[in-house]
């Protein structure tokens, strides 16, 4: 022990201070105040302290939990296609983009980039017309490769809609995962490269065997990036399908079913108490998803140093 | 929209001090038809200030989306305007019971309207009436004359000459029989369901019984419209299940298709797109010489603010709205909004002509929905509109669509358990 004392440290605090301010400003305070929220009701212009009563209707009544797992297992499929085709779609196009032999490279790069920055208004509203069944380019294309009996309308169909929108999602955001492996395949020293090929280890055996595994951690960062931006879509399914996230509610997902309680629809009128519910609900849910990552995988995770 | 609401927030200062300088009473009306600004501003005012001299009008438009929220703070407030535009049913009658807006039942014009025009603006047991009915919109079917021609079919007026015409239009093949959609899914409960069912519920009778709880919704009168709708699919255009309802207008514009299941809201932007000649029709009886029924639906009244300081001159410009005068003024600058007073107003757009002229052969009736129905979660307008959609898609049979309203309906509304 030494009877030296270490003087207070101020500018930890002083340089922390910034953005522990704006952070509780503006996620911690709002986080609690939804809290505080979801535990409330109003009537008749009343508010009133009722625990966790609109949680009990939440899930106890069979018309809010008919409504809420509906969206929850559709927001899960929305995930499951974005895992699933999102990306390794993005891991192939970044692996194909890294080869140098590519000519065109950044053409490719900027081309599949380009619609990440486009606005999903403009986007939804794209592929809504080019998948209209009256004046969409969709039928016409497939009729021309005598292909038309392919063509529904998707958007319309219970079956479909969901899947559809959710590639057009795609579509949209695969030059995120794309751009992040890409880097991480460029930060790859030749030399281990080198040392691989010199083992017999080329071509495609060298991506399993060498580059994968040493992108596994942007892989990781991809999964849950996307799972954080899927169970908070909205903006998609909104600009495409409106607020009751027709048909028949089979696009309706987390978000869609959270704007409905919250703001209201046409005649049917707001409750921002029970909003509040579904948002909290949502946040544990993400919450989950993420604390499984952090402590389940990617503390587990095998790092290289190189 | 957002300039003319500060042109016309520009317009109240500017004529409000003039209306002080000269000692004149200056009324400011609240709004959300900004569309409308300059009807009232070149017809609607001047007509009335030359009538009345020392009541200045001024008509003052918010944008239509932030109309209630910025209404409700300006009442809340104390600096809304003296005269405030009523949205039907529940919007109006929360600032009725809030004591925003003044009753007006006693007002001399208020003889010049039916019960159905005051049902949008009255509380709930009719006692008292806190809006001038102002217009109603007509529904019914909007037709393409020419292609009638060309394929050699008539105006139907029953069911079975609706479906026959229908299959005629589609075996002849050159146009759609019906233009309409299900992506958006309002049109298959507002023009289809509400549109064609009045017919089935006999207009007021079967809506009132069943706010009363002594009809339900699973009655056969009111599965029978879901029956009909469940036929309609096949004579919609191709893929029609992700037809919005802008592509239905584009497509009747265009010339594609037969018929348009329509509201009269139509009618100005119709006559501005389509280069043929235009009928309307009313929705077919079930069989010839049936009574019939047509939803003529309340949309908008002018309210008084308890609050305002020239409650007489108010008043005064409430009993006008309430006129012929009015009415004519009104009906003849918007095609499509109807008066809903007992007036006979002359109009001159042929296809307004058309719709109006129901309304002496047939009972009129507002949507099932909107009135008291619609106050509970589940939303009964909202599920209307998806229940409609799934029929018309096949994916629910009409018996099905039936009880899952009923269920929803009784799970919070007491007369209904």
């Amino acid at each position: 022990m030494t009877s030296h004392r270490r003087p207070i440290r101020w500018h930890i605090g002083i340089f922390l201070a910034p953005a522990v301010l704006v952070y509780s400003a503006f996620m911690i305070f709002p986080l609690f105040g939804t809290l505080q929220l979801s535990l409330f009701t109003t009537s008749e212009q009343q508010t009133s302290f009722v625990g966790f009563d609109n949680f009990r209707v939440l899930f106890g009544d069979p018309r809010w939990s008919g409504a809420f797992w509906n969206a929850l297992v559709n927001n899960v499929w929305f995930f499951v296609i974005h895992m699933l085709v999102q990306n390794p779609l993005g891991i192939l196009i970044a692996a194909v983009l890294s080869n140098p032999k590519l000519r065109l490279r950044g053409f490719y790069r900027s081309a599949i980039f380009l619609p990440t920055i486009m606005s999903f208004v403009i986007v939804g509203f794209a592929w809504k017309l080019i998948l209209s069944p009256l004046w969409g380019i969709a039928p016409d294309m497939l009729k021309a490769v005598g292909l038309k009996f392919l063509f529904a309308p998707y958007l319309g169909k219970e079956e479909y809609a969901l899947t559809t929108l959710a590639l057009i999602s795609v579509w949209q955001y695969v030059g995120i995962p794309m751009m992040l492996i890409y880097a991480a395949l460029l930060s790859i020293p030749q030399e281990v490269i080198e040392a691989g090929e010199v083992e017999g280890v080329t071509g495609f055996s060298a991506f399993w065997k060498i580059k994968l595994p040493l992108i596994l951690p942007a892989i990781g960062i991809i999964s849950i990036l996307t799972f954080v931006g899927n169970f908070n879509a909205f903006d998609l399914v909104y600009a495409a399908q409106g607020a009751l996230a027709g048909p028949n509610y089979a696009t309706d997902i987390l978000g869609t079913f959270l704007y409905r309680t919250f703001f209201g629809f046409q005649m049917q009128l707001g409750d921002p108490n029970m909003g509040a519910a579904v948002a909290m609900i949502m946040f544990l849910i993400i919450l989950t998803g993420v604390c499984i990552y952090l402590f389940g995988i990617q503390m587990r995770m095998t790092r290289y140093q190189l | 929209m957002k300039i003319k609401s500060l042109f016309g927030a520009a317009t109240a200062v500017l004529l409000g001090s003039i209306g002080v300088a000269s000692a004149d009473v200056t009324l400011t009306i609240e709004s959300w038809r900004n569309d409308d600004l300059s009807i009232w501003q070149e017809k609607i005012i001047p007509a009335f200030e030359a009538e009345n001299p020392g009541i200045k009008v001024v008509f003052a438009p918010t944008a239509p989306a932030q109309y209630n929220s910025a209404l409700n703070a300006k009442l809340e407030a104390g600096t809304a305007g003296d005269l405030i535009t009523c949205r039907p049913f529940d919007g109006s009658l929360s600032l009725y019971k809030a004591g925003h807006l003044g009753e007006v039942g006693d007002l001399d014009n208020m003889k010049n309207f039916g019960a159905v025009a005051k049902s949008g603006w009255s509380t709930d047991d009719g006692s008292a009436i806190f809006c001038v009915p102002m217009a109603s919109v007509i529904h019914g079917f909007i037709y393409n004359k020419d292609a009638f021609k060309e394929v050699g079919v008539s105006v139907p007026t029953t069911v079975d000459g609706f479906f026959s015409t229908l299959e005629k239009i589609k075996q002849d093949g050159s146009y759609v029989p019906l233009s309409m959609g299900v992506a958006d899914q309002w049109e298959a409960a507002t023009m289809g369901y509400a549109n064609i069912g009045v017919n089935y519920w006999k207009g007021e009778e079967g809506r009132q019984a069943v706010i009363a709880g002594d009809m339900k919704l699973t009655h056969p009168d009111w599965v029978a419209p879901y029956a009909q709708l469940a036929k309609w699919g096949p004579y919609m255009g191709d893929g029609y299940e992700a037809q919005s309802y802008p592509d239905s207008q584009n497509m009747f514009t265009l010339g594609r298709a037969a018929i348009y299941p329509a509201g009269s809201w139509e009618i100005s932007g119709f006559n501005a797109q389509a280069d043929f000649e235009m009928g309307a029709f009313r929705v077919p009886v079930q069989a010839a010489g049936d009574e019939c029924y047509i939803s003529d639906h309340v949309d908008i009244a002018l309210g008084m603010n308890k609050a305002t300081k020239n409650p007489e001159a108010a008043r005064t410009f409430l009993n006008w709205v309430g006129s012929a005068e009015f009415a004519d003024l009104y009906a003849n600058s918007l095609p499509g909004f109807f008066s809903l007073s007992d007036h006979n107003v002359n109009m001159t757009d042929p296809l307004a002509q058309d719709f109006v002229s129901w309304r002496g052969e047939c009972n009129s009736s507002i949507r099932p929905y909107h009135q008291i129905l619609s106050r509970g979660t589940p939303n009964l307008a909202n599920e209307y509109w998806v229940t409609s959609a799934n029929v018309i898609r096949g994916s629910m049979t009409p018996e099905e669509a039936a009880a899952h309203m009923q269920k929803g309906l009784a799970s919070w509304y007491a007369p209904q358990q």
